[in-house]
């Protein structure tokens, strides 16, 4: 097994904490993980992304230029990480705010609302959550379990009360995802 | 059952985990991005009130190698960190370091350069850290840790070999190695040395207090009369050349076959160790010599690659072409030796490392 | 000539023991003698020649070592208060002082002399200020006057071309770290003994964990100034004093 994932968009939609949860929870399952952000001034305020390589072997390279999965959640990122999915991967996307699709026929396309369902539920913060939900209803690599103890691994003690509140986002996100384009 | 400390942390945090670990006596530092994690993570895990560990953040680089300078001449485990703009102010302090004997650590998380350049990782700073890179003869040991794990256990190295040789160590890194999360096992914590340990330990160099036993100790890298300071660099010398028969580290792969080596330290060793995986699927015996010790560097082991009839060697490298040097000094001529490189921040891929491997070496 | 026995009652003065019997390089009629002597003895004085680390400069003072029987660390130029800072951090029970002229304390260290007493770092400084690089070869410093001439000032230092000469002890006073700063001098046998008791209450303050103190001491340099000994105390008198005056500028 081995997950090549790239999470991107703008700085403040929780892209490195998604891919912090993520690498908790590939710890927990035992997998060799790599989590390598983008830094410096693109952390803030610009766009942000993470890659997270999940392996049951040592990871080589911890820098990828082509990815499994792609969660692209602007369209500036849209914009420079479609052409690097694998043939045969997976790119998932929020919809708010992107005004070109993605059109790739080789790859595996789902569209995710969840500023819209966020927006209903009263609560942004929920949003990286819900996203990796979606992402792990069609990517199953790690364990919800895993996923759990991942997530209040990456949040501070004083968060913990939000725990309730993101594992439904994750279950939430996972109802919410939606085929574009399938293999 | 107790918990194993296995983390999931960046490169730089664990800098400070493995230096608060280790024992380590004080921290001087300046802020610069992509490493100022080291100094954030000891300042929130406030070793002060644990082990007792001095953490400063000083007014500038010069400062914060002056005070590892202070601090070293008193025979306590110090260190400091920095990006490659900072070390270039450090410069002076290492060679001050150098010439007086002193043992410390400096952890560079290499930026593209020159001048202010680029915050993204590159490893334009091989020969600023194992040519000198400042005024005089001096070396110092230079570890280059491709893991986050290996940030951790460098930490612990670098001190050893610093003390064991009373010179400055070096752990350079880079923005990938620094910003990067792995897993990490952390080491326990060690106690640090009691002030009478230390005075054991460094009687005969350190400036701790005069006590009534001994003659002063003066910590200087100043001799006037040339004759004498001939001498201090002869002992100098004949150190470096210890350090050349029993220090040097390197990790093989897949080289006992190999028709063609690839060689990269570091992040740059990672990359290419996915570049033997993809040659090797091809059918191309290609392997992976990784320089863990910069200086001294493993001259050996290349020059017995060469005599053993690789057919080619690659160098590369996060830069122009620095370490290609030294392999072409250690291959002599015995077989054709190229660089290739990417600069300003800009990584290579596996399959890149690869072509280049064909057109310069394989198919030329 | 007969052998005189001299009765513990009857020794009015003797060298301090931590002063070392080695040869001094300074040239006849220098300060730093005089300022090495008052520190030797102050240390003694207090008990601490087993806790003291001196840090020495890069300048004439740079073999300040060979003198007191201390341990002690050279620095590189100007970064004398930085190394002293760790060394005080590391050994909080120690007493750690920097011993500079005016261009390693006020011209190539200011950056490290301003923060390590603005942090209140608990040492002291002794600044010897004689207006001149002397190590070099009479170089203009700082604090050279204006109008003085000086091997980069041959005409005279004229603000226009060299700009003007700055009293650090006063930039300090501002300084919340900072708890004493004097001017003081040694050319005269009371301005010495002055000299000493300011030296004294730095050193206390260090020990006492009051935050930095600096002993500024007005110097001369005879060779640099090109005059006997005589009259480069009399220059100082006419010439140093008027802009360098002597007295506590911080004490608190």
């Amino acid at each position: 097994m081995k997950e090549t994932l790239i999470i991107a968009g703008f700085g403040g939609q929780g892209v490195l904490s998604m891919g912090k949860i993520l690498a908790y929870a590939g710890v927990m399952q035992d997998f060799e993980v790599t989590w390598m952000p983008s830094y410096g001034p693109e952390m803030r305020g610009g766009t942000a992304n993470v890659t997270v390589i999940l392996s049951d072997r040592r990871i080589s390279s911890p820098i990828a230029h082509e990815f499994d999965t792609a969660i692209i959640l602007n369209q500036q990122s849209m914009d420079k990480f479609e052409s690097q999915v694998k043939p045969g991967g997976t790119l998932i996307y929020d919809v708010n705010g992107i005004t070109h699709h993605p059109e790739r026929k080789d790859i595996n396309i789902y569209s995710i609302n969840a500023t819209e369902e966020c927006a209903k539920m009263g609560n942004a913060k929920l949003f990286n959550t819900m996203i990796l939900g979606g992402y792990l209803k069609v990517c199953p690599v790690v364990s919800m379990d895993n996923v759990m103890t991942g997530l209040k691994k990456s949040l501070p003690e004083r968060a913990w009360k939000m725990l309730p509140a993101n594992e439904e986002a994750i279950r939430h996100g996972g109802e919410i995802i939606t085929a574009v384009h399938t293999l | 059952m107790a918990e194993k400390e296995v983390k999931l942390m960046k490169g730089n945090e664990v800098i400070a985990h493995a230096a608060i670990r280790y024992g380590c006596d004080g921290y001087f530092g300046y802020p610069i991005t992509p490493q100022s994690e080291v100094m954030e993570t000891l300042m929130e895990l406030k070793p002060w009130e644990t082990t007792g560990m001095v953490v400063l953040q000083a007014e500038s680089e010069v400062s914060s190698i002056n005070m590892v300078y202070g601090g070293a001449a008193t025979g306590k485990r110090v260190m400091t960190s920095s990006s490659s703009p900072g070390v270039s102010l450090m410069s002076e302090g290492l060679s001050y370091l150098a010439g007086a004997e002193l043992p410390c650590l400096v952890v560079n998380c290499q930026r593209g350069g020159p001048g202010l350049g680029t915050i993204q990782p590159s490893q334009g700073d091989y020969f600023q850290a194992c040519k000198g890179g400042a005024h005089g003869d001096f070396h110092l040991i230079v570890l280059a840790p491709n893991s986050v794990q290996e940030m951790h256990d460098f930490v612990a190295d670098a001190f050893d070999l610093a003390f064991k040789y009373r010179n400055p160590a070096m752990i350079l890194a880079d923005g990938a190695i620094g910003q990067m999360m792995e897993k990490v096992t952390l080491s326990p914590q060690r106690p640090r040395k009691t002030d009478a340990e230390i005075e054991a330990e460094c009687h005969s160099w350190a400036a701790y207090g005069k006590p009534a036993d001994r003659e002063r100790n003066v910590v200087t890298s100043l001799e006037l009369r040339s004759e004498e300071m001939e001498k201090i660099n002869q002992r100098l010398q004949a150190k470096y050349k210890a350090m050349e028969e029993n220090e040097v580290r390197y990790e093989a792969i897949e080289c006992d076959d190999a028709d063609y080596v690839i060689v990269a330290f570091g992040s740059s060793a990672r990359i290419c160790s996915a570049t033997v995986e993809i040659a090797r699927a091809e059918g191309v015996k290609v392997g992976l010599l990784r320089p863990i010790t910069l200086y001294p560097f493993p001259k050996k082991v290349l020059a017995e690659l060469a005599e053993r009839g690789v057919k080619g060697f690659l160098s590369a490298e996060l830069n122009a072409g620095q370490m290609v040097e030294d392999v072409r000094l250690a291959v002599n001529g015995k077989a054709p030796v190229e660089h290739y490189g990417r600069q300003g921040g800009s990584i290579f891929t596996p399959d890149e490392v690869f072509k280049a491997l064909k057109d310069k070496i394989i198919n030329r | 000539m007969a052998e005189v026995e001299l009765k513990q009652e009857n020794i009015v003065y003797a060298k301090s023991k931590l002063m070392l019997d080695n040869v001094m390089h300074y040239c006849p009629g220098c300060s730093h003698g005089t300022v090495h002597k008052l520190i030797a003895e102050v240390i003694e004085e207090m008990g601490l020649e087993h806790k003291t680390m001196g840090v020495s400069p890069v300048g004439c003072a740079v073999f300040a070592y060979n003198y007191i029987d201390i341990d002690w660390a050279e620095a590189a130029h100007g970064r004398a208060c930085a190394v002293a800072t760790a060394m005080k951090r590391l050994h909080p029970d120690r007493m750690v002082f920097t011993y500079q002229g005016d261009g390693d304390l006020s011209a190539i260290g200011t950056c490290e002399t301003i923060h390590a007493a603005a942090r209140g770092e608990n040492i002291v400084a002794v600044y010897i200020n004689n207006a001149i690089y002397g190590m070099t070869g009479g170089q203009m410093a700082p604090t050279t006057l204006l109008g003085m001439k000086t091997a980069t000032t041959p005409y005279g230092r004229d603000p226009r071309l060299n700009g003007y000469p700055y009293k650090i002890s006063d930039m300090l006073a501002h300084l919340d770290g900072v708890c004493y700063l004097t001017r003081q001098s040694v050319h005269t046998p009371a301005n010495v003994r002055k000299c000493k008791r300011a030296l004294r209450k730095a050193f206390e303050n260090a020990m006492a964990g009051k935050g930095f103190s600096m002993v500024e001491v007005v110097s001369t340099c005879n060779s640099g100034w090109k005059l006997s000994p005589v009259k480069a105390n009399e220059w100082l008198e006419e010439n140093m004093l008027p802009f360098y005056p002597l007295g506590d500028v911080k004490d608190i």
